[in-house]
């Protein structure tokens, strides 16, 4: 492995309590510029306290973090310019518009043309529509893509992303799966946090599993299949999982589901 | 970053000035309990009540006012809460904005609100018989003394609104402030109560800010009363002030 000069995000050392409680207890990982670097663990493994550390919303008790050349500790400024973070809930404007939420983030961001900024990342995550109706309208998955958006607006080199599919249905969530990867296509370094598997597998150049306060394994999904034990041979009858006949069902982009609907009924 | 300080905050003024605008219900609510005060101390009560007053519309508004702000600042720490919790708080925190800008944010929309819930409660007693002789320079002087006491009373709030656990607890801490009146000048002159009681109504500030403000409605000279009044505001403001910015660092460090 070729050691990358200079990591979009560097993490040592990392250690962080709750009153008695050690949630963090020495964590290093380093993410490539550009790459899509997946945290895996289970719920309270300490995968959102990370984030909150990366994104200078809590201070580490030990080690240090590097994001896009900047110290958490000291340079939170521009720590602040270089991220954009999407939390584990949806963290948009209820009573706004979806279009003011854009607005919103865009002119606290001082960009030049607020609207047009909005517009574009409206048409861009297929919510022209529904921009001028308020997000307390709207389903999960368009608010996790409106949240999406409002994270990138400004171009932020890098965006974190704390368990961006918990909660949605699996057509929102291979839309926020292709948002991802576009962004990944386009440059942007993408930390995400899941406690999906399959997630990290689609998703992540390189799988960090986070188990009891430390990153017990780190490596590409190739390296990770390699320590598992060796593969098997054996013939299995491939059924379809039941994602596949769902997204069968109701067409699997998403949006033709009304053409060519096979109607399923079980009584025949 | 504080350059940017004032178009941050207006920016963030302006959401949460939307979500007045958009749910112009909480300010009715808020202007709810006030009105009932007055409708049953003006309409049941103030007749057996001697308060040598010409009308006891007129002896009760200065009270009800305070009520009315108790009661709308629990709106604020409501709404503050409500961010907290929905994460956008923290999605502001992880931007390039000034970060004391989303606290003044709500502060400012606090005051907007209770101004708009003040001039309901006042047209209220205008229409049940309360007049004022009060010149233009007396009602900037009552105006003056109402802002000052909302952004007080804002700052306390602010401190549930960041650390509550719950909405019930965001907004309990304000039973106290709307029931504080009732020991004061507010609904009956302090004179008739007893020993102890008396002494604590006549020293707890509500008694100066209501006297205060009685006194520039019916034109009489206002005293001491008016100093009292706005130190105890400047000084609940600069300790809620304190402690507000305090709790604020320690919840977003």
């Amino acid at each position: 492995m070729t050691a990358q000069p200079v990591p979009a995000i560097r993490v040592q050392g990392l250690k962080k309590s709750y009153q008695q409680l050690p949630v963090l207890r020495g964590v290093d990982f380093d993410v490539a510029r550009g790459s899509i670097f997946a945290l895996l663990g289970s719920n309270g493994a300490g995968k959102t306290t990370v984030v909150k550390i990366l994104s200078t919303l809590l201070a580490p008790d030990a080690g240090t973090a590097n994001v896009a050349g900047f110290d958490v500790a000291t340079q939170a400024t521009g720590v602040r310019r270089s991220v954009s973070l999407t939390g584990q809930f949806a963290a948009v404007d209820e009573i706004l518009t979806g279009r003011e939420n854009l607005v919103l983030v865009a002119r606290l961001r001082h960009l030049k043309n607020p609207g047009r900024t909005a517009d574009d990342l409206l048409d861009r995550f297929s919510l022209t529509d529904a921009g001028a109706r308020r997000v307390s309208t709207y389903s999960g998955g368009m608010r996790r893509r409106l949240d999406i958006a409002m994270s990138l607006i400004g171009n932020p080199p890098v965006i974190f992303l704390d368990e961006p599919t918990t909660g949605l249905d699996p057509q929102a969530r291979i839309d926020v799966w292709q948002a991802v990867k576009k962004l990944a296509e386009q440059g942007t370094t993408v930390l995400l946090t899941t406690q999906y598997l399959d997630e990290a597998e689609q998703l992540a150049d390189r799988i960090a599993i986070l188990h009891e306060g430390r990153i017990i394994v780190n490596g590409t999904l190739a390296e990770l299949r390699q320590m598992l034990p060796p593969a098997k041979v054996e013939y299995v009858e491939k059924q379809p999982t039941l994602e596949e006949v769902f997204l069968a069902i109701v067409g699997a982009d998403g949006r033709a589901g009304d053409e060519a609907r096979p109607t399923v009924d079980t009584d025949q | 970053m504080t350059k940017h300080h004032f178009g941050d905050t207006a920016v963030l003024l302006g959401r949460s000035l939307r979500h007045i605008t958009r749910s112009l219900d909480t300010i009715i609510t808020t202007t709810i309990m006030p009105i009932a005060f007055l409708l049953l101390f003006v309409y049941v009560f103030g007749g057996a009540i001697d308060t040598e007053s010409d009308s006891y519309v007129n002896y009760l508004l200065p009270g009800i006012l305070l009520i009315t702000i108790a009661s709308g600042i629990s709106y604020t720490a409501f709404r503050l809460f409500l961010d907290m919790q929905s994460g956008i708080f923290e999605r502001f925190q992880s931007m390039p904005i000034a970060r004391s800008s989303v606290l003044w944010a709500h502060v400012l929309t606090s005051l907007v609100a209770n101004l708009i819930s003040l001039v309901v409660v006042v047209a209220v007693a205008l229409l049940m018989g309360f007049r004022s002789g009060a010149g233009v320079l007396a009602w900037l002087a009552v105006a003056g003394i109402l802002i000052l006491l909302t952004l007080a009373l804002t700052w306390i709030a602010v401190i549930p609104g960041l650390t509550a656990k719950s909405a019930d607890g965001a907004s309990a801490f304000s039973y106290p402030l709307i029931f504080l009146p009732f020991i004061s000048s507010a609904f009956v002159p302090t004179d008739t109560m007893p020993g102890p009681v008396r002494a604590f109504a006549e020293n707890q500030p509500v008694t100066s800010i209501v006297n205060a403000m009685r006194d520039l409605f019916t034109q009489q000279p206002v005293g001491t009363d008016i100093w009292a009044a706005v130190a105890w505001c400047l000084g609940i403001l600069l300790v809620a002030y304190v402690l507000a910015m305090r709790t604020y660092r320690r919840r977003i460090s």
